[in-house]
């Protein structure tokens, strides 16, 4: 029993132990404990306001970035508590990437999106093969390797999203964290993301925050359903939590808990 | 019940094409300073101009056959509006940044904000004395008094606001979502400011900073306590730390003038300065407009 434990210790990316995140007095999320596992692609799925978004960007730190955020608790990575006082932010958004909600390459041409980011990470080598290979595993590159020094609102929104992986790919990531990547955009290039993340899964640890529960079953190894609900003394204020963490098939078949049956049936949320 | 017809007489409609007339009048009636003031000095100013104009010294009054030209003025206008520039620009800009970027909304940067907005309601007198009290009385600049370097930093005093302003107004239009793309891949806020925030703000802030010149280019105030005036070509580096003439106190000297010839010249005089300020503010129309353009669709 204790040596299956610290097998999975092992295997574990990052660990949420306890993790409380309010933004000034209110609470968004609280007590959650959870672990990613390595080179697998782990799904965040929940109703509105359950702080599934909140606890991914707590991940590389951009909450830093959201005034009056705090976060009490631990989170692992890599054994180093990414919220120790020593440690220094940019360096774990480094190791540790980020695709948003909305598709945002910068004001630059299709390939200095690409090399921005390797170059500020102090990439010396060929910076065209670079290019070409993040592109080619975000599963643009024939869209855009005709035109790569156009800018990259060129390109649609679907290509604009992969133009943002590769961007993230480029930085050579250990972990990706995706913050519902596909919510702006159609089926088809919803369907094409998915399909790079299966590719990047190979040589990525990826977490994923969705809403879409289809997206979840068919992209993920893990699934976490978080919830929200209204705190004790009643003001009608919600506290997110998470509720249920498994492999999808077992959340998506015969989840312990009856709030994700009922949500994963589309009963509320 | 009332017909579905416009009805020219009834009271709503009659009130309505009153209130319409009126305002349009108003808006006509403001505008007509403009109109007068700018035909005017084009045809009184523009009459003058001729080649000698922009290559002569000016004559000093009292000798009425030949008034001379603006040369001396104009290049001080330009000189002074440089130095204010170079003073007012890397100062507004880098506190601009601090407001939209790196404040988080505390009690300094509201200082801040609040004093920026009090510094650009100060009558510009008032930067002319401070400057005459700070540098001119006390020769603190190598032992000169009145001096184009002076004047320089009674107009970036003028500018501050604005640069600051338009930075920082600027900076906020850029939205989150780029700033966030570049932190998320490992850059430094440094990195971030200079690469993707500073470059997409780019226009904005040089529309901002185009006003500030254009609006200290005409000041006259400022530099009548700081720069003086003087009816000698600009020949060296060394003329900085003298009395030095603009096209504003030029007009400000020669149209209280007796004399025709001077008079003349302060005509000539207010057409360029007006012609140019003119189009530098059609110029940073230009720009915004061309930012508005380019944005993000």
């Amino acid at each position: 029993m204790i040596k299956n434990t610290k097998k999975l210790q092992k295997n574990n990316i990052l660990s949420l132990e306890d993790v409380s995140i309010s933004y000034g007095t209110f609470e968004a999320v609280k007590n959650v404990f959870c672990n990613f596992k390595r080179g697998d692609i782990t799904s965040l799925i929940g109703p509105s306001g359950c702080g599934k978004s909140t606890v991914l960007r707590a991940l590389n730190r951009m909450n830093d970035l959201i005034p009056n955020c705090s976060l009490k608790g631990t989170v692992l990575f890599d054994g180093t508590n990414i919220y120790d006082k020593r440690v220094d932010p940019v360096e774990v958004r480094r190791r540790i990437g980020m695709v948003f909600q909305q598709p945002n390459p910068f004001p630059k041409s299709i390939y200095e999106n690409i090399a921005f980011g390797a170059r500020i990470n102090g990439f010396t080598g060929n910076m065209d093969e670079l290019v070409e290979s993040s592109l080619r595993k975000a599963a643009v590159w024939s869209e855009c390797k005709d035109k790569l020094n156009d800018s990259g609102y060129s390109l649609s929104g679907g290509q604009q999203q992969r133009l943002c992986i590769a961007r993230t790919i480029a930085i050579e990531p250990e972990i990706i964290l995706m913050d519902e990547p596909c919510s702006a955009l159609d089926p088809i290039s919803t369907l094409k993301i998915e399909e790079t993340m299966h590719e990047l899964k190979k040589n990525y640890t990826i977490i994923i925050v969705t809403h879409n529960m289809q997206q979840a079953l068919r992209v993920s190894d893990m699934t976490a359903f978080f919830n929200a609900v209204e705190y004790e003394d009643g003001d009608g204020g919600k506290v997110g939590y998470l509720a249920e963490f498994d492999s999808t098939k077992k959340i998506f078949n015969s989840p312990k808990e009856k709030t994700t049956q009922e949500y994963i049936s589309g009963k509320f949320g | 019940m009332n017909s579905l017809y416009y009805q020219k007489k009834l009271s709503r409609n009659v009130g309505d094409k009153f209130f319409t007339s009126l305002s349009v009048f108003c808006a006509f009636i403001a505008i007509l300073p403009l109109i007068f003031v700018v035909t005017y000095i084009l045809i009184k100013g523009g009459a003058q101009i001729n080649s000698d104009l922009f290559t002569l010294e000016p004559n000093p009054p009292g000798d009425d056959l030949d008034a001379g030209g603006i040369n001396p003025a104009l290049i001080g206008t330009l000189i002074i509006t440089t130095i204010a520039s170079i003073i007012a620009i890397p100062v507004g800009v880098g506190g601009g940044i601090y407001l939209a970027e790196y404040s988080k909304g505390g009690p300094f940067s509201k200082f801040i904000r609040f004093g920026v907005n009090v510094l650009a309601g100060v009558p510009s007198i008032i930067a002319g004395v401070f400057i005459y009290a700070l540098i001119v009385s006390t020769k603190i600049l190598f032992g000169s008094m009145y001096s184009g370097l002076a004047g320089g930093m009674a107009l970036s005093i003028l500018m501050l606001p604005t640069v600051i302003k338009t930075t920082d107004e600027g900076l906020k239009l850029v939205p989150n979502e780029l700033r966030y793309a570049s932190l998320g891949i490992g850059a430094s806020m440094y990195t971030t400011i200079l690469k993707i925030t500073l470059p997409s703000a780019f226009r904005s802030i040089a529309t901002g900073v185009v006003l500030g010149i254009a609006r200290a280019a005409g000041e006259t105030a400022p530099l009548i306590f700081t720069a003086l005036f003087s009816y000698y070509y600009i020949v060296g580096f060394e003329d900085l730390f003298y009395e030095m003439g603009s096209l504003a106190v030029l007009i400000y000297n020669f149209a209280l003038e007796p004399y025709d010839a001077q008079n003349k010249l302060a005509w000539a005089a207010s057409f360029i300065l007006v012609i140019s300020i003119l189009s530098v503010n059609i110029f940073s129309r230009i720009l915004a407009a061309f930012t508005v353009k380019t944005k993000r669709v």
